[in-house]
């Protein structure tokens, strides 16, 4: 997948001058500063809004509209809230038969840890149960690719490491392509293959920073720390809490 | 597998369900919902009594006097045959304001160019009272049921639709996200989705209809119509300044109304709507 050079908005300039490609398989993180304009492409590239200029393509094909071989997690209230949990995973197997629903639904509502949930409705859940619906709802429509914004930024800490953690792992038997946003540095070192790094409005891909590094991620190994404080740097972050930016 | 237990936060489902202590006095508890509101009335209708025997009126009623109107309505047979009037009208015209309404609503609301050209038309309309209606209605219906029936139903098709176009405008673009997200068609779209996200401000909008449509009854029933509870007070005045029969009428249309409201309130009780009413009150 790629989508070479754009700009998006008329006014104001959003995006300038992105391009990036993306490999099947891979997981590749966003990352940039408030406002810069990453959820703006990831809307893009998802068919969601058009660019001023430039060009999203998806194995050759340029894209157009959203399509269900993408499937996009929202940061929240993506879930249907009339539907039940079952219902609303169930809801990209309109084509399905009944059985075979019935056996995807249940095969994605247990990969995400929600099993014993099927009758409850959104409403009754917590943020991070919602969540789990709803990548539960992408999965069971087998995509090519999942587009994540900032799927766990509504969560607490806790949740938000369990909830890379069970991602990580689905990722990994899955197999599927991952582009994720999130405004999180660490997360990102904690999950991606690659990670475009974003300067702020009007954004453009700064840098982009391989993590070569095995999974399980240890919080505590150099290899970690080293990609996390280069990140830091592109970005203008001081490692001291309380200190102001590095220029 | 990692269960979620220890994050799961199930929110209550009913207030019957609820493990904390039951004081009395709270207010979802028996004495609440009953003994209040039925002392609220005793205290109510005391105060009534003793304010007419003190003015000295004879012509307004004490409850005594309506109560035993009521009695002489059932007596006569009167009472049951009146209210099934009212409410065959009210329904009639309520129907055909939701059947036109709210797919109206949903139409306006979704295409902008449709809610540009005909909005301007409703929100001149909505204001012209049902009352300023009734030439209008004998003229095109002469004397017979369809006339009051048309003004209940103008009375009602106006906040219905209204507020279906205001749910369709205001709902969560993230829904409709999702759904093009699976390649739905824009039939799907509507039924499945619009509908749906829609559904308990419809519902909200249909309740505040009722409550108008019950309401506009007794001027609809002031066109020479010979039944229905309008034209109990209408007449019971007119014809020997019945009052305790006016207010037999008024208490009638008036515990009808609140049952009708009760009825409508249990479709808010639906899984499929009850996500939209989540607040301070469960």
């Amino acid at each position: 997948m790629r989508f070479p050079g754009k700009r998006a908005g008329d006014e104001i300039a959003v995006l300038e001058n992105v391009n990036a490609d993306v490999s099947r398989g891979e997981f590749v993180c966003i990352v940039g500063p408030s406002g810069c304009g990453k959820s703006t492409l990831l809307n893009i590239v998802a068919g969601f809004l058009k660019a001023t200029s430039g060009e999203v393509t998806v194995e050759g094909q340029p894209v157009q509209h959203p399509d269900p071989r993408r499937i996009f997690v929202f940061q929240e209230n993506g879930v249907f809230p009339w539907l039940n949990v079952h219902e609303n995973v169930g809801f990209g197997l309109r084509r399905e038969t009944h059985n075979e629903r019935q056996h995807i639904i249940a095969r994605y509502i247990d990969m995400v840890g929600l099993g014993g949930f099927e009758a409850a409705y959104p409403h009754e859940l917590s943020g991070g149960m919602r969540q789990r619906v709803e990548i539960a709802r992408a999965l069971a429509a087998n995509p090519d690719i999942i587009y994540m914004d900032e799927p766990f930024g509504a969560l607490d800490f806790l949740t938000r490491l369990k909830m890379r953690t069970d991602l990580v792992r689905i990722w990994q038997s899955e197999k599927k392509t991952i582009l994720f946003v999130t405004h999180d540095i660490e997360e990102a070192v904690q999950l991606a293959d690659r990670i475009l790094v974003m300067t702020a409005r009007p954004a453009t891909v700064q840098d982009v920073v391989d993590i070569d590094l095995p999974r399980p991620r240890h919080l505590d190994s150099a290899g970690y720390l080293e990609k996390r404080d280069r990140i830091f740097q592109l970005m203008g972050m001081s490692l001291r809490v309380g200190e102001t930016a590095v220029a | 597998m990692n269960s979620p237990g220890a994050e799961a936060v199930v929110e209550q489902r009913s207030t019957s369900a609820t493990p904390r202590p039951r004081r009395i006095g709270d207010p979802d508890s028996l004495l609440g919902r009953i003994v209040r509101p039925v002392g609220m009335a005793a205290f109510f209708l005391t105060a009534w009594g003793l304010a007419v025997r003190w003015s000295g009126s004879d012509l307004f009623p004490t409850p005594g006097n309506v109560a035993s109107g009521i009695v002489e309505l059932i007596q006569k047979g009167l009472l049951l045959k009146y209210i099934v009037a009212s409410v065959f009208r009210v329904s009639w015209g309520f129907t055909l304001a939701v059947a036109l309404g709210v797919p109206l609503g949903l139409v306006l609301g979704w295409y902008s160019r449709a809610f540009q050209a005909f909005n301007p038309f409703i929100q001149i309309l909505r204001p012209i009272s049902p009352i300023a209606w009734i030439p209008v209605a004998i003229l095109w219906f002469g004397v017979s049921d369809a006339a009051p029936i048309f003004l209940i139903f103008l009375a009602s098709v106006f906040p219905i639709t209204v507020a279906t176009i205001a749910a369709v405008q205001n709902m969560q673009l993230v829904y409709l996200r999702a759904a093009q997200n699976f390649g739905l068609s824009t039939s799907e779209l509507f039924r499945q989705v619009i509908l749906r996200a829609c559904l308990p401000q419809i519902i909200t909008g249909i309740r505040i209809a009722l409550g108008v449509a019950w309401l506009v009854v007794v001027a609809a029933e002031m066109i020479a119509v010979n039944s229905g509870l309008g034209y109990l007070i209408i007449d019971a005045r007119n014809a020997g300044k019945r009052y305790d029969l006016v207010v037999a009428g008024m208490v009638m249309i008036g515990l009808i109304g609140l049952v009708l409201d009760l009825l409508v309130r249990q479709l808010e009780k639906f899984d499929e709507v009850r996500w939209g009413y989540i607040g301070r009150r469960k």
